[in-house]
């Protein structure tokens, strides 16, 4: 490709970020805080430590797991917005595990995956099932499950699974120290985590490719009515997405439960899902570029933290570049397509 | 008064819909505007009601100019088009649909007073707290009639408003048409049936490829219209005789859910057999072909395909049986629009493994598109491509050895040449075995390619002919429930 | 017993205010998501106007305006740029949230006058209707002028029926000369505008104050209950009465029973899950069809043309 529409593809994907970036900067002046210093602030707590590094792949883990189910759901046509609630449900599974299965690392880790995966896809399974069988559209049936999920979250650190001596919000017990992901050298954050969240990036990327599955499922998205009289059982279908999507999310919030907190708190989702959706829409719906997205927002999330700390910045503002980003982007993409499709008609017609 | 159209253009990409189109009609009679499909006169109704802005050109009404591109603008000059589907608002009731949007401050009473009054002078009875969905297609468009009247409409448009109507509810439209005529109307029916303008109007506009070819008065030879039509005589290929073989698709006591009881449908289909399904639209074919292919359940009754029964079976068993089943609507039903010609054969093959060769599919595909003279790449996506094309990739998508293959409308909306190219592979297919049984509103694709024509009406079988003994005006009364002329 | 059901209809004329809002903007075809966060953003920024100007009123007025701006994004979005309603209205709810939060935070814990009591001289001596309706404040009064406003609007108005038929199917509308896009614009910041008074009527009203999180993701109950309320300001009303009523219900029932109480914040979502279960069923939906008077309040069909941008092309 020449060199000059390679600049012009880069413009029309700088553009919204220029514009974002500018609001983030106005927004930090209006609430007088200095520009350049926050930036550097969130640059330097996300990146610029080991502790910090170490908080940010841990944010990216069940960020890009998510997102990565997430892909397989929109493929399908649907909007997942259950899934915060797989996340913490697989959170909730893994501690049970943790908490309750005596052994050794060897044994317990990888348990704690498994029915991480189980306790995230058997709640997706659920939205899927409301959805196909009772008519439930899954954004309400999906959200009204987040909401359990917290909910029975809440309950159990409270109740049930609350710390030994008084109940506390801060989470219950630490997990038996074979639970805890191992970890290598000066990082915090286990190989572990991040191998099995580049594991379900490549898994997805290859699964929608260059699959049945995937062309199939993409079919489904498309036009579900098409697809059955090609002879697609659409419910079926749907039905596995919530699966996947839901067995990715339930592995990042085990993940992170048991690498990040090692143990289970009430904000275990950390609304990762929910960032998890903006992180692909801004990927226009697709794999290829889910890591390095979810990487930018995690350290945009973690860095915010230190606004917080630091500069007595609510640390929301992390959370209004992003969605001003997104937002931009969308907006941006629409107003390319439209000025597009106006010239092309203006140029053929009369 | 009249009515002027001068140099309208109207471009969709690279196709000239309109190319430069000049047309007078005059009140107090009706006009008519002849054209295959494709040929334009939609684009240019569209244009008249203000729907479509026209890229150049004017309408002159009375001599005075029409602002174009403005259904208000349209409305306000007196300018009512009545639709092929017309646009009314299913859940809401007769009254909310006539005084929508009429802009008249009236009370509900007064406006059912005047919706009874006007629609009483042709004939018309209207229920007013009925939900329009209950309505049939000839009733809704008497109801727009009645409507566009109310609203002082002076030209009245009729978009090919003959399909789906009953042969009662068409006498009392055309009876109507003559007497808005008379009292000096300028109406103008748009159709592709020949028969009809020839029976309706008084002079006639032929429309070809975006440009208006010819004009005439009526009576004239029809062989004239039918040249300005198409402008060249088509061949078209006449249908041999197969002898039938083994039953393939066997019907006894079979009822359609959501069908009242007594109507049960018995019928035999064999191999290399096609039989052909007529009737008005709702007269019982669609849910009838739904049934046979599993796509709607049987209530009741034994549904055989090479005799094993499959009533109330899923339909992938029906698929795995070699039931196909070819909707009309090529891309709500039929292709999936967004995906490639490549992908569409992917998913058309059913493999059963995991991963896909996809340099092998694209060869494959490149094979396929040039054997069924498709006009696209396997890059392209499938809407894309033209009707005509859509039409030979879903057919090219069928499984090459079926025993049962189910139609609704298989050329609507086709040019000639490929509605002629369609046939040609279906009866190759019959040839092979295949027993075809096909609904279609078109009565000399059914006399021309059936074996057998089956007349639907209000939810039976009427009655069964064979095509060699019939002919087009005992099928049209068979059609309109008239079973002895 | 009247005292709770008194209590039940000022708790709930915030939902009142965002269901009747909603039903407006989504019956003329355009689904508002953002609801939740803007809900927020609203109750923050009206919050905020009332104690830096001291005025209750303009508190409200700023809110509404704030909903508003964020209304005519989603249309606009829609509408011109043609991209999916529901995105957009996505990442506007979490941004509206994150931005409330932002924003609210020098105002958190800060103290306002709120709405004045106004019991309405005569109608407040009725006996039991007296207290339950007329023994409030002008936001609950609103929130039951708004329900009122509503229905003959949109059911006894000429162009109320012209609204129908914009997000029912707007083809049709179009070809009868109406502006489609124009009232979709207009109705959405309807919309949008009493989204906005629902805010206020949270944070100068019913739970007097600002916080993160105060609303309780009121936003999207309310999308569930228009949904519920058959896209009927009357039933989507009741909806949100109801939910009012189960609320305080639950809150009555914390002391006797108090494990359950863990288990409470749940319930609602449960009941809407429910709920919406029971709507969707086709066996529900029968008895609209057989009583005609009563289809309209009965049948729970979205407007057909709901969440699709129309456009002449």
């Amino acid at each position: 490709m020449s060199p000059a529409p390679t600049i012009r593809r880069l413009g029309k994907i700088l553009l919204p970020v220029a514009i974002a970036l500018a609001l983030g900067v106005l927004l930090l002046v209006s609430a007088d805080a200095p520009p350049w210093e926050a930036v550097r602030l969130i640059i330097d707590g996300s990146l610029g430590s080991t502790g910090g590094l170490s908080s940010t792949l841990m944010v990216w883990v069940p960020l890009v797991l998510a997102a990565a189910g997430l892909v397989v759901t929109f493929a399908a046509g649907l909007w997942n917005i259950g899934i915060e609630g797989q996340l913490v449900m697989g959170a909730v599974a893994g501690a049970l595990v943790a908490r309750t299965v005596d052994g050794p690392s060897g044994l317990v880790i990888p348990l704690v995956v498994l029915t991480g995966m189980v306790g995230g896809m058997l709640w997706g399974l659920l939205v899927g099932v409301l959805r196909t069988y009772g008519r439930v559209n899954e954004i309400f049936g999906g959200l009204g499950l987040d909401f359990v999920a917290t909910g029975l979250v809440v309950y159990l650190v409270i109740g049930p699974w609350k710390r030994v001596g008084s109940a506390s919000t801060s989470g219950t017990d630490l997990f038996p120290r074979e639970a805890w992901l191992p970890t290598t050298g000066p990082l915090t954050v286990s190989w572990v985590a991040l191998a099995l969240a580049a594991a379900g990036v490549v898994a997805v990327f290859f699964l929608m490719r260059g699959t049945y599955f995937g062309l199939r499922l993409r079919a489904v998205g498309r036009n579900s009515r098409s697809a059955f009289l090609m002879g697609i059982p659409t419910n079926r279908y749907l039905l596995a997405a919530f699966a996947v999507c839901g067995a990715l999310a339930g592995l990042g919030g085990a993940l992170h439960a048991t690498g990040f907190h090692h143990k289970l708190v009430p904000s275990v989702s950390g609304g990762y899902g929910f960032l998890a959706i903006l992180v692909v829409l801004l990927a226009a719906f697709g794999a290829t570029w889910i890591a390095p997205l979810a990487l930018f927002f995690a350290v945009i999330s973690v860095g915010s933290t230190q606004l917080q700390l630091r500069l007595q910045l609510d640390s929301a503002l992390g959370g209004v570049l992003q969605g001003v980003l997104v937002l931009f982007t969308l907006l941006a993409g629409g107003w390319q397509l439209r000025r597009a499709y106006l010239s092309r008609r203006g140029s053929e017609g009369g | 008064m009249s009515l002027e159209l001068r140099g309208i253009h109207k471009r969709y990409g690279a196709v000239r819909a309109n190319d430069g189109v000049d047309l007078r009609l005059e009140a107090g009679a009706i006009h008519g505007l002849l054209g295959e499909n494709g040929a334009g006169k939609s684009t240019l109704m569209k244009v008249l009601s203000g729907f479509v802005t026209p890229d150049a050109g004017e309408v002159r009404l009375d001599g005075k100019k029409v602002p174009l591109g403005s259904t208000r603008a349209a409305i306000r000059a007196g300018i009512g088009m009545l639709h092929q589907d017309p646009l009314v608002f299913l859940p809401f009731t007769v009254l909310d649909n006539f005084m929508l949007g009429s802009g008249r401050r009236v009370s509900r009473s007064a406006a059912a007073r005047e919706l009874q009054r006007i629609g009483g002078e042709f004939g018309f009875r209207f229920e007013p707290s009925a939900p329009v969905r209950s309505l049939t297609v000839g009733e809704r468009q008497q109801l727009e009639i009645t409507r566009l009247l109310w609203l002082g409409a002076r030209v009245l448009i009729l978009d090919e408003p003959t399909t789906g109507i009953s042969a009662t509810q068409q006498e009392r439209l055309f009876a109507t048409l003559r007497a808005l005529a008379e009292q000096g109307m300028i109406v103008a029916f748009v159709s592709h049936k020949l028969e009809e303008v020839e029976a309706l109007c008084q002079t006639v506009s032929v429309m070809r490829r975006g440009k208006v070819v010819g004009e005439a008065s009526l009576p004239c030879p029809t062989e004239q219209l039918v040249e300005m039509m198409f402008g060249r005589v088509i061949t078209l290929r006449q249908k041999e005789k197969l002898a039938p073989g083994e039953p393939v698709l066997s019907l006894e006591g079979v009822r359609p859910v959501d069908q009242p009881a007594g109507e049960e449908y018995s019928l035999t289909v064999r191999e290399g057999e096609v039989v052909g399904l007529a009737g008005l639209e709702g007269s019982g074919q669609r849910p009838f072909l739904r049934t046979c292919a599993g796509l709607s359940r049987a209530a009741a009754g034994r549904l055989r395909i090479d005799g094993r029964d499959l009533a109330g079976a899923r339909f992938g068993d029906f698929l795995e049986a070699g039931v196909h089943f070819l909707p009309a609507g090529r891309l709500e039903e039929g292709l999936i629009s967004g995906l490639t010609v490549t992908e569409h054969f992917v998913l058309a093959a059913r493999a059963k493994g995991f991963s896909i060769d996809w340099s092998a599919a694209r060869a494959d595909a490149e094979r396929r598109i040039s054997e069924n003279l498709i006009m696209g790449t396997p890059g392209s996506a499938a809407d894309e491509l033209s009707g005509g094309n859509q039409q030979r990739l879903l057919l090219a998508l069928m499984p090459p050895d079926l025993r049962l293959l189910l139609m609704e409308h298989p050329t609507r909306g086709l040019d000639l040449e490929s509605a002629d190219w369609v046939w040609h592979q279906l009866t190759k297919r019959a040839g092979r075995g295949t027993a075809i049984v096909f609904a279609s509103a078109d009565l000399d694709e059914l006399l021309r390619h059936s074996d057998r024509i089956i007349v639907f009406f209000a939810g039976r079988m009427l009655r069964e002919v064979r095509a060699s003994e019939t002919g087009g005006e005992e099928l049209g009364y068979l059609i309109g429930g008239k079973v002895a002329p | 017993m009247d005292a709770t059901l008194a209590s039940i209809v000022a708790a709930a004329s915030p939902l009142v205010y965002a269901v009747v809002g909603e039903t407006i903007a989504e019956k003329a075809g355009v689904i508002n998501l953002s609801l939740d966060g803007s809900i927020m953003l609203s109750a923050m920024a009206g919050f905020a106007a009332a104690y830096a100007t001291g005025s209750v009123l303009l508190g409200f007025l700023m809110a509404a305006a704030v909903s508003m701006v964020v209304a005519l994004l989603i249309a606009f979005a829609s509408i011109e740029l043609r991209l999916n309603q529901i995105a957009v209205g996505f990442v506007l709810t979490l941004l509206c949230a994150d931005l409330a939060s932002f924003l609210g935070d020098p105002y958190v814990g800060q103290r306002v006058a709120g709405v004045a009591p106004l019991p309405i001289p005569g109608l407040r001596d009725i006996p039991f209707l007296g207290p339950v309706f007329f023994r409030h404040n002008l936001s609950v009064y609103g929130s039951f002028l708004a329900i009122i406003l509503a229905y003959l609007f949109i059911f006894r108005t000429r162009r109320g029926l012209e609204l129908q038929g914009v997000g029912e199917r707007p083809e049709a509308a179009h070809a009868r000369g109406i502006r489609v896009n124009l009232w979709r614009y207009l109705y959405t910041m309807v919309g949008g505008a009493l989204c906005g008074i629902a805010g206020a009527a949270f944070s100068l009203d019913v739970l007097l104050g600002w916080r993160e999180n105060r609303t309780q993701n009121y936003g999207w109950i309310a999308l569930a209950i228009v949904i519920f309320g058959g896209w009927h300001p009357v039933r989507a009303a009741t909806g949100a009465y109801l939910f009012g009523a189960l609320s305080v219900l639950a809150l009555k029932l914390q002391p006797r029973l108090p494990d359950l109480s863990q288990i409470l914040p749940m319930t609602p979502f449960v009941l809407m899950i429910l709920a919406l279960l029971l709507v969707s069923q086709d066996w529900s939906r029968r008895p609209a069809d057989r009583v005609s008077r009563w289809r309209r309040l009965l049948s729970g069909d979205p407007p057909s043309g709901i969440g699709v941008a129309f456009w002449r092309d």
